[in-house]
C-alpha cells in the first residue's frame, strides 16, 4: 500500500509501506542553492565590535588595493544556513545510513570514539609551527602511529605526511627515484599490471617514469614469465596491489619480488587492500620495498564525501634517507623534529599532513589491539566470501570462486536481457543500498566489485543478497523495471553528457 | 556462513597465502583499549600539548586562529556528510554534489576567477599543482618564483617539480619586503611559463599585483598567485581583479581549526580557457531524466582514472569535508560578517603595530608597507630568546623567521586575528618592553 | 557502420579526404560509435606542423578520451570552428560536418600507406 500526500507546494511526500523495507523514503525536501536563499544584509553570525579603533582604510592602503564589495557571498540567517545544509545532508547516502559495499574503498563503520578523540582542544587548537616542547602529545601520536603502521605492514620507516593515498603513492615513487638516482641511474620505466588503479600510471608519470602495462595471467594473477621478460635494468619498479584488484591474493608474490630485485628494481605495494591481510601476512615479509596505506579505508577514518584522507608512505630501511621531512624523533623521552635529511625527497604538504585524520586511525588501532586487527581480516574475508557464495549462481564470476576481502562479479548474464552493471547499481539504490564499485577493474567487462567489510552483520548482507537476486530475476522478467532505476532517489539518472558539453561549474548571480 | 561458503573454518579462506610469508606471531602492538581507557589516554596526550588557540598566541605564518561559529561544527558533524564516500553515484550524493558546486562558486567569488575545482590537499600542494599546470599550458619548463612565497609552500613546489625536469628560478632579494616586479621580470627567459607570487607575502606585506601582472602581460607568461591567509580576501582586492591566470589559497582560516597543520584546504581556480588543464575533481550542474536540476562530477576525462599517465594530476581523494566546512563558514558569515571580520583583523594588527612602533626598547616594525594581519618586527635580540621568554609566561610568540631567512635572526613575524585581545597584546608588550 | 569509398583510413580510426594536396581529417563512424557522446574536441592551432602518426589533438566523451593521430605530415591550414560549440557534430556527421582539420600534405607518398575503405572495414571487423 502506498499513500502519497502532496502539500500545495508539492515540496514533500510521505510514503507509507506496510512492511518497512530498505529503500523506503520519508520526507525529501527540495532546497535551492544557498545563493537563492536569504536577503541582502542578512548574516548568520554576530560579529562583536572590535575593541580596537576603527580606521580609515584609505589612510593605510592605496585604494587600488582595497576590495570595495565582496560579490557572490550568500546572505542568510543562521537558521536558514542550518536548514540548508541539513537538507543537503539528507540527500546523501552515508555509511551511518546503510550498507556501503563499495569495492576497494573499504567503507567500514567509523567508530564514534575516534571523533571524540579528534575533537579534543589539545589537538584541534595546536598550531603546526609551535615549538616541539609545546606539542609533545601530538608528536608522540605521530611517532607512535608511524611505529604501529610499520609493525602492521612489516616496514622499517614511515611518514604520515601524504594527505591521501594518491599522494602517498607519489611519495613512494619519489623514494624509488631518489634511491635509483643515488645509485647512478634513475631508470626509465615502471611496470604495472593491467588491473592497476589509474593513480598508479599518473603517479609514475609525475616522477617522469614511463608506464609499462603487463597483462595478467588467465588466473587473474601476475604472469611470472611475462614479468621476467619485461623486467630489465631500465625498470625502476613494479607497482602492484596484494590482494590484487580482482580480490585475489598474489600467491607467487615472493617470486615476483625476486624477479624484480634480481635486476636491481624495487617493488611498490598499493596498500588499498590491506583490510584483507592484517595479522596474516605483511608487505615487508612478502619482499615489497615500499608501500602506502589508506587510513580512510583500512583504519576506519571517515571519508568525508571525498576526503580528507590520509595516505602514509612506508618503506624498508634502504629508503629511509629519502623520506619526507621533517622526521619526528624520540630522544631521552622528548619528541623533536629533524629537518637535517639532505637526501630527503622534501615535503608533500606544508606541515604534518592530515593530522586530524590520522589521529582517528591512531585511536582505532589502540582500540582494536593486535587480536582485534587480526579478527578484522577474518571477518572481512568471511563476509566477502559469503556474498560471493550466495550470488555466484545469479551473476557471472569472472575469476576464482573464492576471494579475499572483496569479490568481483560481472553483468555477463544480465547483458543477454540488455541490463547492464550500471542498471543493476541504480536498482540497488531503490532497494536502499549503496551500489558496489562498478566498471573497475577495467580488465573485467561490466565489473561489480563488492566489499562488505567486517562491520556488517549477516542480516544486513542477507538483505543485500536478496536484493541482488531479485534484481537478477527482474532482469529476466521485466528488464525495463531495472533500466528505469532509480525512481526513489532525490533525482533520476542525470545527464552527464550535457554536464560535460556545456560545463556549468558555478552559480552566476 | 561457513557452510554456505563450503569451507570448514575461516582459516581455510586464507589458503591462498603461502606459509612462508604468513605472520606466525601476533602484532607487537599495545593490547586493545576499551573506550573509557582510550579516552583517558587521548586526553592525557592532549594535555601534553599547549595549544596556541587556548592562550595568547602571535603565531601565524600560514595557519591562523580565527573564530568559528558553533553551527559550523554541528553541521559538518552530520554523518550523512562525513561518512559518505566520493560522490560516484550522483543520485544518492546530491547533498555532497550541490555543496561542492556551491563551494566552487564561493571560491570563484572570493578570488574573482572563472572556474574552480572541488579542492586540493592544502595551499602548498595546490601551488605545486598550479606550477605544473602552468608549464603544461605553456609547454615550457621554467617558472619564476618569488622567495617571499611561504617557505614550506616553495619546498612542496620543489618536491613536486624536481622529477619533471622543471626549473624554478627563485628571486633572491627579500630585504625590501616585497617582490620587486622588475627583479622578477629579469628572471624571465623564453622558457618561462609563469611568475608565481604570494600576497600578502610571507612577511605579511601586500604585493603590488598590478605591477607584477603588467610584467606577466609584457613577457607573455602566466600569472600565478597564492594566498596563505584567505581572510585577507575580505579586505583586499582579489588576484582575479589583477588578471591572474591561476589562483590558489589555503582555506584554513575560513572555518577550519589549526589542527596541528591539517586537514586544511587547497583552494584552486583558473580562467575558463584553462578549464581542461585544471587538476582535481569538478562538479557541474545538469538535469535528470525528468528535467529536474541535479549535479554530477564532470570533465573527468582530465583525471587519472580515465587519462591515466596523461592525466592532469594523480589526485583523487581531496578535502571534500574541508571544502564543505569553508562553504558553511562563508554562508554563516555572509558578505557582511566576512568583510567585518577581515576588517577587525586589520584593526587589531594595526593597533599592535602602532604599539610596537611606540615602544622604545629596540623593537620596531621592519617595514612600512601595506599589510593585512601579519607583520615583521626587528628585535634587539634573536627571536628565539624572546619566544622562550614568552613561553615561560604561558604565551606563544611569533614565527622565528630566521629559520628560513638566516640573515633575519633578530626578526619575528607577528600574526594577529579578530580573536587577539587587548589583554593578549598587553602581555606581549610587557615581555617585549622588559 | 558507414565507411565511404574514396577516403584514406588509418588503424587509429581517422579518415582523410585528399583534394588538391590538402587532406581533410576526421574520425570514422566506428570511432565515434566506440567513444559515445563526444563532449569536447581539442585541435591544434592553424600553422602547426604535424608529423604522420603523431598526436595532433584529443577527443573526449563523458567516460573516455582518445588522442587523435595525424594520417600525414604537413601544416595545419584550417580547423573546424564549429566543433568548439557543437562537439556532438562528430557523432552525428563524422565524415562531413564533423571534420576536424585540413592539412597541406607535405609528402604525398605517406597517403599511399593509408588504408582503403575495404581494408579498413576488414581491420575493424578483426577487432570485434
Amino acid at each position: 500500500m502506498e499513500k502519497t500526500t502532496d502539500a500545495h507546494t508539492s515540496q514533500w511526500r510521505i510514503v507509507d509501506h506496510d512492511v518497512i523495507k530498505p529503500g523506503t523514503r520519508g520526507i525529501v525536501f527540495n532546497e535551492p542553492l544557498i545563493f537563492e536563499n536569504g536577503k541582502p544584509g542578512r548574516t548568520g553570525c554576530d560579529i562583536p565590535q572590535s575593541e580596537f579603533p576603527k580606521r580609515n582604510l584609505t589612510a593605510h592602503f592605496d585604494p587600488a588595493l582595497l576590495r570595495h564589495r565582496v560579490e557572490g557571498l550568500a546572505e542568510v540567517s543562521e537558521p536558514e544556513a542550518v536548514r540548508h545544509y541539513t537538507r543537503l545532508s539528507q540527500w546523501n547516502y552515508g555509511l551511518d545510513g546503510g550498507f556501503y559495499p563499495l569495492g576497494s574503498c573499504t567503507m567500514k563503520y567509523n567508530p564514534k570514539v575516534n571523533e571524540t578523540v579528534a575533537r579534543l582542544e589539545g589537538f584541534t587548537g595546536l598550531h603546526p609551527l609551535q615549538e616541539p616542547q609545546t606539542a609533545q602529545g601530538a608528536l608522540r601520536v605521530i611517532y607512535e602511529l608511524e611505529r604501529m603502521l610499520c609493525e602492521i605492514v612489516g616496514m622499517e620507516t614511515a611518514s604520515l605526511q601524504p594527505a591521501a593515498g594518491a599522494q602517498g603513492e607519489l611519495a613512494g615513487i619519489m623514494l624509488v627515484r631518489a634511491y635509483h638516482t643515488e645509485k647512478g641511474n634513475p631508470r626509465k620505466k615502471i611496470i604495472l599490471p593491467d588491473s592497476a588503479h589509474g593513480t598508479n600510471p599518473a603517479s609514475a608519470a609525475l616522477c617522469d617514469y614511463q608506464s609499462v602495462p603487463m597483462q595478467s595471467g588467465p588466473d587473474g594473477l601476475i604472469d611470472l614469465a611475462a614479468l621476467e621478460k619485461l623486467m630489465d635494468e631500465e625498470t625502476a619498479a613494479l607497482m602492484l596491489t596484494n590482494p590484487n584488484t580482482l580480490g585475489i591474493f598474489e600467491k607467487n608474490i615472493k617470486q615476483v619480488c625476486e624477479i624484480v630485485h634480481k635486476k636491481g628494481g624495487l617493488v611498490y605495494g598499493d596498500g588499498a587492500n590491506t583490510n584483507a591481510i592484517m595479522g596474516k601476512t605483511r608487505f615487508g615479509d612478502m619482499g615489497i620495498d615500499v608501500c602506502h596505506l589508506n587510513l580512510h579505508k583500512t583504519f576506519s577514518t571517515p571519508h568525508g564525501g571525498g576526503g580528507p584522507g590520509s595516505g602514509p608512505v612506508l618503506a624498508k630501511g634502504i629508503l629511509a634517507p629519502y623520506m619526507p621531512v621533517p622526521r619526528v624523533t624520540l630522544e631521552n623521552g622528548r619528541y623533536a623534529l629533524d629537518w637535517n635529511q639532505p637526501k630527503s625527497i622534501g615535503a608533500l604538504t606544508a606541515y604534518f599532513g592530515n593530522f586530524g585524520v590520522y589521529l582517528r586511525a591512531y585511536a582505532y588501532i589502540l582500540s582494536m589491539g593486535p587480536q582485534g586487527l587480526n579478527d578484522v581480516s577474518d571477518a572481512a574475508v568471511l563476509n566477502a566470501n559469503y556474498i560471493l557464495a550466495k550470488l555466484k549462481d545469479h551473476y557471472h564470476v569472472p575469476y576464482n570462486n573464492t576471494c579475499m576481502h572483496e569479490c568481483v562479479l560481472s553483468d555477463k548474464l544480465q547483458q543477454e536481457h540488455h541490463v547492464s552493471t550500471l542498471d543493476i547499481a541504480k536498482a540497488l539504490i531503490d532497494r536502499g543500498f549503496h551500489p558496489p564499485t562498478i566498471y573497475f577493474p577495467l580488465i573485467v567487462k561490466g565489473a561489480m566489485m563488492i566489499e562488505p567489510t567486517e562491520t556488517e552483520t549477516m542480516e544486513t548482507m542477507d538483505m543485500f543478497i536478496d536484493s541482488m537476486r531479485e534484481i537478477a530475476e527482474l532482469a529476466k522478467t521485466d528488464p525495463d523495471a531495472v533500466t528505469k532505476s532509480p525512481t526513489l532517489a532525490k533525482v533520476k539518472r542525470l545527464d552527464e553528457t550535457q554536464a560535460a558539453r556545456s560545463p556549468d561549474l558555478r552559480h552566476r548571480s | 556462513m561457513l557452510s554456505a561458503i563450503g569451507v570448514a573454518s575461516v582459516e581455510d579462506l586464507f589458503h591462498q597465502i603461502p606459509q612462508n610469508i604468513r605472520l606466525d606471531r601476533a602484532y607487537d602492538l599495545p593490547s586493545a583499549m576499551p573506550e573509557q581507557q582510550l579516552l583517558r589516554h587521548a586526553k592525557d596526550l592532549a594535555r601534553q600539548n599547549r595549544p596556541a588557540a587556548a592562550t595568547a598566541s602571535f603565531l601565524g605564518a600560514g595557519a591562523y586562529n580565527h573564530f568559528v561559529p558553533s553551527a559550523v561544527d554541528q553541521l559538518i558533524g552530520r554523518s550523512e556528510f562525513y561518512t559518505a564516500y566520493t560522490p560516484y553515484q550522483p543520485e544518492i550524493s546530491q547533498g555532497t554534489l550541490q555543496a561542492i558546486y556551491e563551494y566552487q562558486s564561493y571560491v570563484c567569488a572570493l578570488f574573482n576567477m572563472e572556474v574552480a575545482n572541488a579542492s586540493m590537499y592544502d595551499g602548498a600542494s595546490a601551488l605545486a599543482e598550479a606550477v605544473l599546470m602552468a608549464c603544461r599550458i605553456e609547454k615550457k619548463d621554467e617558472v619564476v618564483l618569488s622567495n617571499l612565497v611561504h617557505p614550506r609552500w616553495r619546498q612542496v613546489v620543489k618536491t613536486y617539480t624536481a622529477n619533471r625536469g622543471l626549473k624554478l628560478r627563485e628571486s633572491v632579494d627579500h630585504k625590501a619586503g616585497y617582490a620587486d616586479a622588475k627583479a622578477l621580470a629579469g628572471l624571465v627567459t623564453d622558457r618561462t611559463a609563469a611568475i608565481v607570487v604570494q600576497s600578502p607575502n610571507f612577511f605579511g606585506n601586500v604585493e603590488d599585483l598590478a605591477a607584477i601582472a603588467d610584467v606577466c602581460r609584457e613577457k607573455e607568461v602566466l600569472f600565478v598567485v597564492g594566498v596563505a591567509e584567505a581572510m585577507s580576501l575580505g579586505l583586499l582586492r582579489p588576484p582575479g581583479d589583477f588578471g591572474a591566470d591561476i589562483v590558489v589559497a589555503d582555506g584554513q582560516s575560513l572555518g577550519l581549526g589549526l589542527s596541528f597543520g591539517g586537514p586544511y584546504l587547497g583552494m584552486f581556480a583558473t580562467r575558463d580557457r584553462h578549464m581542461r588543464q585544471m587538476p582535481g575533481r569538478i562538479c557541474g550542474k545538469t538535469v535528470d531524466h525528468d528535467g529536474k536540476r541535479g549535479f554530477v562530477l564532470t570533465l573527468s576525462a582530465r583525471e587519472q582514472h580515465i587519462r591515466r599517465e596523461k592525466a592532469t594530476s594523480n589526485i583523487c581523494s581531496n578535502q571534500a569535508l574541508c571544502a564543505l566546512t569553508v562553504s558553511i563558514y562563508l554562508s554563516l558569515m555572509g558578505r557582511q560578517g566576512f568583510t567585518e571580520t577581515a576588517k577587525n583583523c586589520f584593526y587589531a594588527a594595526a593597533a599592535l603595530k602602532e604599539r610596537i612602533a611606540a615602544s622604545r626598547r629596540g623593537t620596531k616594525a621592519s617595514f612600512d608597507l601595506p599589510f593585512f594581519n601579519e607583520f615583521l618586527v626587528d628585535l634587539a635580540n634573536p627571536a628565539e630568546m624572546l619566544n622562550r621568554r614568552l613561553m615561560e609566561k604561558g604565551m606563544i610568540g611569533g614565527y622565528n623567521i630566521g629559520r628560513d631567512y638566516p640573515d633575519m635572526k633578530n626578526k619575528m613575524l607577528l600574526a594577529v586575528t579578530e580573536l587577539t585581545t587587548q589583554q593578549d597584546m598587553d602581555r606581549l608588550m610587557e615581555v617585549l618592553g622588559a | 557502420m558507414e565507411c565511404p569509398d574514396g577516403l584514406h583510413y588509418t588503424k587509429d580510426h581517422e579518415w582523410g579526404l585528399e583534394e588538391d594536396g590538402t587532406l581533410t581529417v576526421g574520425i570514422t563512424d566506428y570511432a565515434q560509435g566506440e567513444l559515445g557522446d563526444v563532449v569536447y574536441v581539442e585541435l591544434p592551432e592553424v600553422g602547426t606542423m604535424l608529423k604522420a602518426g603523431e598526436p595532433f589533438g584529443v577527443v573526449e566523451s563523458v567516460k573516455s578520451v582518445s588522442d587523435l593521430y595525424s594520417p600525414c605530415s604537413g601544416e595545419v591550414l584550417e580547423i573546424n570552428p564549429d566543433l568548439e560549440s557543437e562537439p556532438e557534430t562528430v557523432n552525428s556527421s563524422p565524415y562531413d560536418r564533423g571534420w576536424m582539420i585540413k592539412v597541406a600534405v607535405s609528402d604525398p607518398k605517406e597517403l599511399e600507406k593509408l588504408l582503403s575503405a575495404e581494408k579498413y572495414l576488414e581491420f575493424v571487423n578483426s577487432l570485434k
